[in-house]
């Protein structure tokens, strides 16, 4: 008989075929969709501004990163995502700028994937939100041509960019909390309002989320949860009080809260790994969005919200542990 | 049934059964030479008693069992001692075996023997005649029979627990001794009751065979309550603890063996055992052996002398395919790879896998992203994520503290994890350091 290698490992010998690159990739996969809604509705802004954010996160990964970690897939989706929650005019050297960021403060500083404590592409975003105040809450209006920049996406470093005044417009929760002015429902659902890239199209980011749950690549229960709580929440104030509270549907479709439930608060490294945890960090995260929408300072709050929540994950892990078998056992009567 | 019989969380690996399932098990030729390891139980090894150049007949003793939790040892061919040294064992060290070339000439016949008529034995007598058949658990872990019909007076056993689960990919035997000796599983049952006194006894089948279910419920007594429950599929289902649990809905408590809840659990292909041994008076000199995976040219279903040679098996089935890559001792799940071709079949080996290149486990793994599909998965509800992270820091204590010995390595967390992180091998490591911590 020949000489043949035989390979010897630990048991399992078979194992799932998800691994973490799949997942990964089936994450960017998903966002496909919502990329296109943010072309469809913003031009070639959108296209600018997410390839800025895309190049300063994978650059980053690539140049201070392990080595191949930019094949795992994870920059790519921290790149987007960021991209996603940044308003269209924004300056392409600010998203590199948060790119840069969100991998090397929020990410590689930790020790890279898995061990980071809050949602990178929050974090590069909370970052330029503090850095640069005005040009993260300039939205551009509606309508003009498609061809058109939606801003001074090309303004060069450190200038400040020019924003002809009568391109701006405003969110439907920048209006609902300044100017007491609601916004159609059929155009929030559908996505027709000014807001960030990705935070247009509720139904598109809902059909994605769908999708990678039932792939079993986010944990449904985190936006379950998120949704059911905001929207039980902010009804039964609106209930209350028409006239003072908007309606759940506002409040479910506009702002970040759709891409934050279903694509920021389901990142597996920042979430909960209990699934009773997950719940109660949902919970957590619907609840602090609708109070700082409603009594807060700032219009918009899913990203506060979550990145609270982030610090909470290590508590609400130890306090969700299930009961381990045989365990705890009550005296039962045979 | 308004339940489903199962337990929660497990995994649903393939089941590849398709290749053996329905193949009529054949007997094996006897070898040129068979490898006897005095190590093929849980507990002490046997002693041997037997000398290079003595002539041993099919069934001849030729180890002796060494305290109670410990089995003797069989010639399963007859011929010359060879040797008594050190040989190849399948867990991957040496150990001390008897090797015996085979009489090529001899009708492989017994010696005359008394079989013993186990109406008229008391309890005690039956387990005795058990232990010295070396009768071992042939589910995996072989554990001696005889221990496990001997509760604690204190203890109150009520229920008799038969697993014909198998819920290993691939493995068909027990499927095929229900199959096709339905009746010496009821036999074997009836003396199991008799031993343990106990009047109720639950045999857990997995629903993915029911030709198997249909042969048990077609020949189960009119006089004994015994029934026959199908299982959902979904591994680890024949682990005892789950089976329990499915079963009769209690849970065995931490760190307590299935005595403590009530229940013995024996695997089927043992039971089949028990009732040969008083049907022939011959003791376990073989068993059959599910030879299959994809890189196997003729998958088959064998009855095989203990202390074949791997080599002269896989002959035996048409050789390995040029694709194979990893040979298997036992399920995919749990069993263990083996590097050497002369290792022997032990009397708990309930099967060969031959796997090939493609179906073989990723060997790059990632960093842990905290998904939470391992906990999802364990069938005992420990969290494989934060104990692997502890392991690989070697926080042993800690690990203790998180319920660690509560795992038994069904490794369900290493087969769900996608960064590929070897989390049950881990996890055998921190049990083993405990242990050396804790003799030193």
């Amino acid at each position: 008989m020949t000489t043949r290698s035989l390979l010897i490992t630990a048991s399992p010998h078979l194992g799932a075929r998800d691994t973490t690159p799949t997942i990964m990739w089936s994450v960017v996969a998903s966002l496909v969709p919502v990329v296109g809604a943010a072309i469809y509705y913003f031009g070639p802004s959108a296209v600018l501004v997410i390839g800025a954010a895309c190049a300063g996160a994978m650059m980053t990964e690539l140049v201070f990163g392990p080595k191949g970690a930019l094949k795992d897939g994870s920059a790519a989706i921290t790149g987007i995502l960021l991209g996603l929650v940044l308003p269209p005019g924004l300056p392409m050297w600010m998203a590199f700028l948060g790119g840069v960021f969100s991998i090397g403060i929020g990410k590689l500083i930790f020790g890279g994937l898995g061990q980071n404590i809050f949602n990178p592409a929050l974090l590069g975003r909370a970052f330029l939100q503090a850095a640069f105040p005005v040009a993260l809450t300039t939205w551009p209006a509606l309508g003009g041509d498609w061809w058109s920049l939606r801003g001074d996406n090309l303004a060069l470093p450190l200038m400040s960019p020019a924003t002809p005044d009568a391109l701006t417009g405003a969110t439907p929760l920048g209006l609902m909390k300044f100017e007491q002015v609601a916004t159609a429902d059929s155009n929030l659902i559908m996505g027709s309002i000014g807001g960030s890239l990705g935070e247009t199209s509720g139904i598109i980011i809902l059909l994605c989320g769908l999708y990678l749950a039932l792939r079993n690549h986010l944990n449904w229960r985190i936006p379950a949860s998120i949704l059911l709580t905001v929207a039980l929440f902010s009804g039964g104030l609106h209930l209350l009080d028409p006239v003072r509270y908007p309606s759940a549907i506002f409040m479910l479709f506009s702002g970040g809260l759709m891409i934050g439930a279903v694509y920021m608060a389901t990142d597996m490294v920042t979430s909960p790994v209990t699934n009773r945890g997950c719940w109660i960090f949902g919970f957590g995260i619907g609840f602090l969005v609708v109070v700082i929408r409603l009594w807060g300072g700032l219009p918009e709050g899913v990203m506060y919200a979550i990145l609270l929540m982030n610090a909470m994950v290590p508590f609400i892990n130890r306090a969700t542990q299930p009961r381990v078998f045989g365990t705890r056992l009550k005296e039962v009567g045979s | 049934m308004l339940h489903k019989l199962s337990f929660r969380h497990g995994v649903h690996p393939p089941e590849l059964k398709e290749l053996t399932e329905h193949v009529r098990i054949r007997r094996m030729p006897y070898p040129d030479e068979v490898v006897l390891p005095l190590r093929q139980h849980t507990g002490k090894p046997a002693r041997v008693m037997v000398g290079a150049g003595d002539r041993v007949e099919r069934g001849d003793k030729v180890a002796a069992a060494d305290g109670f939790i410990s089995a003797p040892v069989h010639a399963s061919a007859a011929g010359i001692v060879e040797e008594v040294g050190i040989w190849p064992h399948p867990d991957g060290s040496y150990s001390t075996a008897v090797r015996i070339k085979v009489d090529p000439y001899s009708a492989q016949a017994a010696r005359p023997r008394l079989v013993p008529q186990w109406e008229g034995l008391t309890a005690a007598e039956i387990r005795q005649a058990v232990q010295d058949a070396g009768v071992v658990g042939l589910g995996g872990a072989a554990f001696p029979t005889h221990v496990k019909l001997a509760p604690p007076k204190d203890k109150k056993i009520e229920t008799l627990i038969i697993n014909g689960c198998e819920c290993e990919p691939y493995l068909t035997t027990d499927h095929r001794t229900m199959v096709e000796y339905p009746e010496r599983v009821q036999l074997g049952i009836r003396i199991m009751m008799r031993c343990l006194s106990v009047d109720r006894t639950m045999i857990g089948i997995e629903k993915n065979k029911p030709d198997a279910i249909e042969t048990l419920q077609a020949t189960l007594p009119s006089d004994l309550d015994v029934t026959v429950h199908p299982l959902t599929v979904k591994y680890p289902q024949g682990a005892e603890k789950m089976l329990i649990e499915a079963l009769t809905g209690r849970e065995v408590p931490s760190g307590k063996l299935p005595l403590d809840a009530g229940v013995v659990v024996q695997n089927v292909a043992s039971v089949g055992t028990i009732a040969e041994v008083f049907e022939t008076g011959l003791p376990l000199v073989e068993r059959i052996v599910t030879v299959t995976g994809h890189g196997i040219r003729n998958p088959s279903n064998l009855i095989v002398p203990v202390g074949t040679k791997l080599r002269d098996l896989l002959d035996m089935c048409g050789g390995m395919t040029d694709d194979a890559f990893e040979i298997v001792f036992g399920g995919p799940m749990m069993g263990a790879a083996q590097a050497n071709l002369d290792v022997p079949i032990l009397k708990g080996t309930t099967g060969v896998v031959v796997l090939t290149e493609s179906q073989c486990r990723r060997v790059q793994s990632y960093s842990c992203i905290k998904c939470g599909h391992c906990l999802d998965a364990c069938p005992v509800f420990l969290n494989p994520q934060l104990l692997g992270s502890l392991a690989k820091a070697e926080r042993w204590e800690e690990m203790e503290a998180n319920h660690l010995m509560d795992c038994m390595l069904c490794g369900c967390c290493s087969y769900t994890c996608p960064s590929n992180i070897p989390l049950s091998q881990l996890f055998q490591l921190a049990k083993a350091a405990l242990r050396k911590r804790k003799a030193a």
